[in-house]
């Protein structure tokens, strides 16, 4: 199915773009990390990141829709 | 049962009004006003820095900062909260982030503004980028905190 990937800090500078669209089999955000660290090179391990689908923040194992925004949040640093 | 009245969370591109932020949390019955100032520091971890740039995840950051306050309302007694942060590029002594709790007494403006300044440090969805004096920069994803997982 067809997912819209936003990137934010070292993953975007790592992924090389803010945002792209992906043609994936992933069924979950566990699977769709799996294959995008795997093509950008991530290094951040899942366990350090939280994930979002469209703009709300949900588990590894959430099952994706077409068309959904998926957000892999490496640890925050505001403040 | 929370008395929270108003509680107001928003990232800003621009320099944060800290006399409209301190008056907007202004209430008859609160004696106490408490605030944080978070400033743009010139060294990090034994690093020069020259300035930063914070970027957010916006509407996470917004859903995420309001939690936060609304949690804050009902943990402490609290008549009003806010909270502003930064985001683009910052200078050095610029203000990144401010946080202010009113209370009717201070010990709750004080613990609710603590609690508030730690809990949007650790869960809002903000990175900063340091640029240093040797010209490197870098994104800073702290690994000393715990990254809470989703639902």
């Amino acid at each position: 199915m067809k997912l819209q990937l936003v990137y934010f800090a070292s993953l975007a500078d790592a992924a090389g773009c803010a945002r792209e669209e992906r043609e994936s089999t992933a069924r979950t955000p566990r699977e769709l990390y799996a294959e995008v660290a795997a093509v950008h090179a991530f290094s951040l391990p899942p366990e350090r990141l939280r994930v979002a689908v469209n703009d709300a923040l949900v588990g590894w194992d959430h099952a994706l829709a077409e068309d959904d925004e998926v957000v892999f949040l490496p640890p925050v640093s505001g403040g | 049962m929370s008395m929270l009245a108003v509680m107001r969370f928003c990232l800003s591109e621009t320099p944060i009004d800290v006399p409209a932020e301190r008056a907007a949390l202004a209430h008859p019955a609160a004696g106490a006003l408490v605030a944080f100032e978070g400033w743009v520091r010139d060294h990090n971890a034994g690093r020069a820095v020259q300035r930063l740039d914070y970027q957010a995840y916006g509407a996470l950051a917004q859903s995420q900062g309001e939690a936060i306050l609304a949690e804050a309302g009902q943990r402490f007694g609290v008549r009003k909260v806010a909270c502003v942060h930064r985001v683009g590029r910052l200078e050095i002594g610029d203000l990144a982030v401010w946080a202010g709790a009113s209370a009717d007494h201070r010990d709750a403006a004080f613990a609710a503004c603590r609690w508030i300044i730690d809990e949007v440090k650790r869960r809002v969805p903000i990175w900063k980028n340091e640029h240093y004096a040797d010209g490197a920069s870098g994104w800073l994803h702290p690994d000393d905190t715990p990254v809470h997982g989703g639902s």
